[in-house]
């Protein structure tokens, strides 16, 4: 057998690995452990490759290879090992980013190489295809975390002509591809890089913060797509194999989660929704309804009264860094025989699973934690449902107001429990930009203030009682 | 059009289906370790940017190529640090089993 064959098992292998973690990634007992057998997977092929001849010599440059997965590790391992979870997002737009950057570079790089030769029209539509998509989930990430990481406004930035703008570029780029196909011109190549960054900026700029979860699963799914058209032209079997897998499975996941969002994949996209804010961010409106505020004292008191408790965690909680707090919280209810649990609403947060990931972070028994049809059925029998820092999540406009931007989406009807409780930090609205008719329900307290701030003093209050 | 493509494009049609077949039932609350893992995953990339280093033999060919394997690390390192991080919250507490009711948590 040869090198080249054994090589090529091992990275048979390896790719049979990433199936098995992906499948892993299925199931929470399992994924942890699928994670560890992609990552071995890969640390094999890596190495393999460090002995796999390429054009019938050895590779060229090892010790600048090993110095750019060196620079990889330095950078990389710190940033992801001690970032805040809050900003796990961002991290993974970012990443996402690098990966497709990475993709575009080795399809150029590639053309170069083998542009002497004269290569097929396929494999430079190849090439094309993984700069055009590289480049453009390169550029759309970086948009991404900047809108995350708050470096830019998160609401939806949208300008006269918009569309026809996009049209404009996005033909641009496809006129700029026949070019490169016909002439085998290299220059145009880079003129073709600079159209789909611009495309990638334009497409993320009028998709508002709260869909961008959506948004970075379809970059990563296009990442994907990007390194399957980098495995033809370097005739990579193993890359063919990961960027499929990759971006079928992330396009599934795309869709799997917009639907969790009560909406379609093209209205999250195109629809800038959330760029006007209709609520007022009143405490008082038109009408004189007004908003019901109180201590976090009154609260504990509440709680103290009741059996059975729903905490219902959003984006607000991530934020205070108040998971621990309110599972101290939760354990106080619990020792005096009340029932807890935690309404998830599974696009609560800035990501899907977000508040699981801040919740288990807390070390809070995953077994308390329920889903969204489950915590309705629990909350027709509970007497507080405790918003903390979410918001449309719980909006009844998502139900009743047909021309609610969030109608359809389904929510968890805190409105169901004999008392509502929302910590908040001010009247501003929540991230879709609407008013929630919740806030001035009858049954509704409002305890203003961070949350983390207004948990622990209710815990004290707790105590002392 | 050559055997090869026709091998590869096998190899990506059937990819697809397998691809879509073994996420489909997972459950919202692995979407997002989900989605961190598959990206991970296409930093395999990382593979085809050292192939395309150990090639180079221009100075620019060499510039592009170094500069993809940073980023391709980058993408692969942070990919399964994240995602591990992210999983090592989601272990199942040891004393109460996923079969329990919540009357046994209610003490």
């Amino acid at each position: 057998m040869s090198r080249v064959t054994l090589i090529d098992l091992i990275y048979l292998f390896s790719a049979t690995t990433f199936v098995l973690a992906l499948k892993g990634l299925g199931s929470p007992k399992r994924a942890r452990l699928g994670n560890m057998v992609a990552a071995f997977g890969m640390v094999v092929a890596v190495v393999a490759t460090f002995f796999r001849p390429v054009d019938g010599h050895a590779i060229y440059h090892v010790p600048l290879m090993i110095l750019g997965i060196v620079i990889g590790l330095v950078v990389a391992v710190p940033v992801a090992r001690f970032v805040k979870m809050t900003a796990m997002p961002q991290l993974v737009a970012i990443f996402n980013g690098v990966g497709g950057g990475a993709a575009a570079l080795v399809s150029i790089t590639e053309f170069m190489h083998i542009k002497a030769s004269h290569p097929a029209t396929y494999v430079a539509l190849e090439v094309l295809l993984g700069v055009l998509i590289g480049t453009f989930s390169f550029a759309g990430s970086a948009i991404s975390f900047a809108k995350l990481q708050e470096l830019m406004t998160g609401r939806p930035v949208t300008y006269p002509g918009q569309q026809v703008i996009n049209g404009v570029v996005g033909l641009a780029a496809l006129v700029t591809i026949g070019w490169v196909l016909v002439s085998a011109s290299q220059t145009m190549l880079w003129v073709l890089l600079g159209l789909s960054a611009m495309l990638g900026v334009l497409f993320v700029l009028p998709i508002g913060g709260a869909d961008v979860p959506v948004l970075i699963s379809l970059l990563n799914a296009f990442t994907g797509v990007a390194v399957a058209a980098s495995g033809f032209t370097l005739g990579s079997n193993l890359l063919i194999v990961a960027g499929t897998l990759v971006g079928a499975s992330g396009l599934l996941l795309t869709r799997l989660m917009s639907k969790a969002m009560g909406r379609s994949l093209p209205n999250i996209l195109f629809s800038a929704f959330g760029a006007t804010v209709t609520a007022s961010g009143a405490t008082e409106r038109a009408d004189g309804r007004s908003v019901r505020s109180g201590s976090p004292e009154d609260i504990a008191i509440m709680l103290g009264f009741a059996s059975r408790v729903v905490f219902i965690p959003g984006y607000g909680l991530a934020v205070s860094q108040g998971q621990h707090v309110l599972r101290e919280l939760a354990d106080l209810l619990e020792s005096k025989g009340i029932e807890v649990f935690y309404g998830i609403h599974p696009v609560a947060g800035r990501m899907p699973g977000h508040m699981n990931v801040l919740l288990a972070e807390a070390n809070v028994p995953y077994e308390q934690l329920v889903e969204m049809d489950e915590a309705n059925t629990e909350l027709q029998t509970a007497d507080v449902a405790l918003v903390v820092g979410a918001n449309d999540t719980v909006n009844p406009a998502a139900v009743d107001d047909k021309t609610s931007p969030i109608y359809g989406m389904p929510i968890i009807h805190a409105d169901l429990a004999e008392n509502v409780v929302f910590l908040k930090r001010s009247m501003r609205p929540g991230f879709a930009g609407i008013e929630n008719e919740l806030l001035y329900n009858p049954k509704t307290t409002l305890v203003f203030g961070d949350a983390k701030d207004t948990l622990t003093k209710m815990v004290a209050a707790v105590k002392a009682s | 059009m050559g055997n090869a493509l026709l091998q590869y494009a096998t190899v990506f049609m059937l990819t697809i289906f397998v691809g879509v077949e073994i996420i489909a039932k997972v459950p919202s609350i692995l979407h997002t370790p989900l989605m961190s893992g598959s990206n991970a995953i296409h930093g395999v990339i990382l593979v085809g940017s050292m192939t395309i280093l150990g090639a180079a033999t221009t100075n620019a060919e060499e510039i592009l190529g170094f500069l993809a394997v940073i980023l391709a690390a980058l993408n692969v390192v942070g990919g399964f640090v994240v995602t591990d991080r992210m999983l090592e919250m989601f272990k199942p507490k040891a004393k109460t089993p996923k079969a329990g009711s919540t009357s046994e948590v209610a003490k």
